[in-house]
């Protein structure tokens, strides 16, 4: 407890993705744009999720954990669906923004491709979603306090700051692989991203058993990052070349009409 | 307070990305083609104050407890809310809602007779007043309040220093000229302390009840043709004049290569544009102890800018916020974070509504090219996903959490 434990987990659940956010979406203020539409988006899910179990808990009997617990299960079940389904929904509607930026544009290109939109609105998606899992448990961390002392794991903090990062990286890989699903109308890719969120969710309810937990959603983690990079037109030759520096020499002889005068204004 | 939000980017330096922004006078056809006025940039340049703004009420709220106490109530919400029945609660709400939004009506309606019948040196003595208030008065309450929560030891000497520093700069910087940025600053700071002050003194349901009615009062002022805030604008647009600059929010520094008279003459201020702009400022002075003192209020409201008769116009325009809405969206968000048993789901919620309602204004604002009411649509967002994160999203989360389930 106390500040070290803060610093560090917030560092370890947030850090890759305000390193993330930093490098790649606060340089561009169209990209920030996407990432708070993208919250938006992922808050109105859960609402509706939040929705659905407060009306089950409402209608059943208080008394029954089993049942509530069940119902637990039931209502994180229907949550990620329903964040499935507004990924969906906040496709269509940056497909349509990006239509809408093309026709405006000078050239008639959208200043920003659907790939980015999809990076960034899956960033959007991971770091909501991470916020609202982990911040209320950083808050705890910093008072005082004894973790487990009723017998629950004495490594609360260090395995939540660990799966909040994973769930922020996997969001993010599962926007690229979705949005590139619908883009290529490749159904089953979408499916998987689905499935993928709800085993990822199910494995979170083996916890405290942490082996059975944090280890296969890193694997996971893993697994789809690998995906999400060959969905986006990586391979392992282009991941030699940026190791290696290599620039590509483009031999192309420049005509000299291409060659456009600086605008003037 | 009413937000104007005005764009001003109407030049080929607010170009963003391929989205170009085309001078006004061109014609309707070209119009149709470049439909928005601005960028995803101007968005971001109000994104960014209205954060700072409620990061800094919301870092108070969180840590001096002196805003959260209960220290009185404001003369214009005299009914207390420490009744027994839920009923008699509501009822005292709505009452002082009413009391406080006619006080609103007729200082708008105060400030439109003013400025129709050109008394300019009352209305520039009556923001003085105000940010003298502001500056001095509840700048200082808020250091005695820091330094009491962390404990520091100050002596009178040094605090008349700091604050005789920070006050004077202040007024400088708002009412006359200085560095743009200092000036944001200056205003992000008054806009929270203002904040501030309506998170302590306005009861919980009166608070929330009061910034619904707000909405409604901002949408009716500015839109209906009638309303004080359009007559306003329309007033400053036939003499074309800038308002007066005190209270809005300028994102960007204005350049002017050859203004007409009048324009150069309002507010000397180099930020002001030569166009309509309609500053109405909102305004309240309270002081600790329940007895009210004045009430100066300006609504800020915005219009659209438009090229002036100079030919060679170098402007760097931008969006302007009216500080009333700064106040209004901290006093939702800060509200949000002191009394939210969800505590920080709900604050995030509620910020991320406000910002998602403003970035729909803007583009609302990018399509209509007119003042619009910055305050309605942020504010029924931020306050829907107030009580729906507290009351649904709450539990749920909290009972995931407690077990290490995460969704």
């Amino acid at each position: 407890m106390g500040l070290a434990v803060f610093v560090g987990c917030a560092f370890i659940a947030f850090g890759p993705a305000f390193a993330l956010f930093t490098l790649t979406v606060a340089v561009d203020p169209l990209r920030i744009i996407i990432l708070v539409a993208g919250s938006f988006f992922w808050l109105v899910s859960v609402l509706l999720g939040s929705l659905v179990w407060f009306v089950g808990v409402q209608l059943s009997d208080r008394g029954n954990p089993s049942l509530q617990s069940g119902l637990l299960v039931f209502g994180a079940a229907v949550s990620v669906l329903l964040q499935e389904a507004f990924r969906f929904a906040n496709y269509k509607l940056l497909k349509k923004a990006d239509q809408g930026l093309a026709s405006i544009s000078e050239d008639g290109r959208s200043p920003i491709s659907l790939q980015q939109m999809a990076y960034v609105s899956g960033l959007a998606f991971g770091l909501i979603s991470g916020a609202f899992s982990g911040v209320n448990i950083l808050t705890d961390s910093l008072g005082p306090g004894i973790v487990g002392i009723h017998g629950d794991s004495p490594h609360f903090f260090i395995t939540s700051a660990f799966l909040t990062m994973a769930l922020v990286l996997l969001h993010t890989f599962w926007g690229v692989i979705f949005f590139d699903a619908c883009e290529r109308g490749k159904w089953l890719a979408g499916m998987g991203v689905v499935v993928s969120h709800l085993v990822t969710s199910a494995l979170t309810f083996l916890c405290p058993w942490y082996e059975t937990s944090l280890v296969p959603i890193y694997l996971l983690t893993a697994g789809t990052a690998a995906w999400a990079f060959s969905t986006a037109g990586g391979s392992v030759r282009t991941l030699q070349r940026c190791f290696t520096c290599k620039q590509k020499i483009d031999d192309r002889v420049v005509v000299y009409s291409a060659l456009q005068a600086p605008s003037e204004d | 307070m009413r937000c104007p939000i005005t764009n001003e980017s109407n030049n080929r330096e607010a170009r963003h990305e391929g989205v170009s922004v085309e001078r006004d006078s061109t014609a309707d056809s070209e119009d149709e083609e470049m439909s928005l006025k601005y960028g995803a940039k101007h968005v971001i340049m109000l994104f960014v104050p209205v954060t700072l703004c409620m990061i800094v009420v919301i870092a108070t709220i969180k840590s001096v407890s002196f805003y959260t106490e209960k220290g009185g109530q404001l003369i214009y919400t005299p009914f207390t809310e420490d009744t027994t029945s839920v009923g008699q609660r509501l009822l005292n709400s709505v009452l002082n809602t009413l009391i406080m939004i006619s006080v609103i009506v007729v200082m708008t309606i105060f400030l439109v007779v003013l400025y129709k019948y050109r008394c300019y040196k009352f209305i520039h003595g009556w923001l003085i007043l105000s940010s003298l208030m502001l500056l001095f008065w509840f700048s200082f309450m808020y250091l005695g309040e820091v330094f009491k929560t962390y404990n520091v030891a100050m002596d009178y000497p040094t605090l008349a220093l700091v604050i005789w520093n920070f006050g004077a700069v202040g007024m400088v910087c708002i009412h006359w000229k200085g560095p743009l940025q200092l000036q944001q600053a200056y205003l992000i700071m008054i806009s929270a302390l203002m904040a501030l002050v309506f998170i302590k003194y306005l009861p919980e349901w009166s608070a929330w009840v009061i910034l619904g009615a707000i909405s409604v009062y901002d949408l009716i002022a500015v839109l209906c043709p009638k309303g004080p805030l359009r007559m306003l604008v329309e007033t400053a647009q036939e003499r074309n004049e800038p308002i007066f600059p005190a209270l809005i929010y300028s994102s960007a520094m204005i350049w002017m290569v050859g203004m007409t008279e009048h324009s150069a003459v309002q507010q000397p201020s180099h930020q002001e544009t030569n166009s309509d702009e309609e500053v109405g400022q909102s305004h309240h002075d309270n002081t600790e102890d329940n007895r009210n003192v004045v009430v100066p209020e300006t609504e800020v409201h915005g219009a659209q800018s438009r090229t002036t008769s100079a030919v060679e116009l170098e402007e760097e325009r931008g969006i302007k916020l009216g500080l009333g809405d700064f106040i209004f969206y901290s006093v939702l968000v800060g509200k949000a974070s002191a009394t939210a048993s969800g505590d920080w789901n709900t604050t995030l919620a509620c910020f991320v509504a406000i910002l998602i309602g403003l970035c729909l204004t803007l583009l609302l604002l990018a399509i209509f090219k007119k003042a619009l009411p910055a305050l309605p649509i942020s504010i029924t967002f931020g306050l829907v996903f107030y009580f729906s994160t507290d009351n649904l999203v709450r539990p749920f989360m909290d009972n995931l959490a407690a077990h290490q389930f995460y969704i």
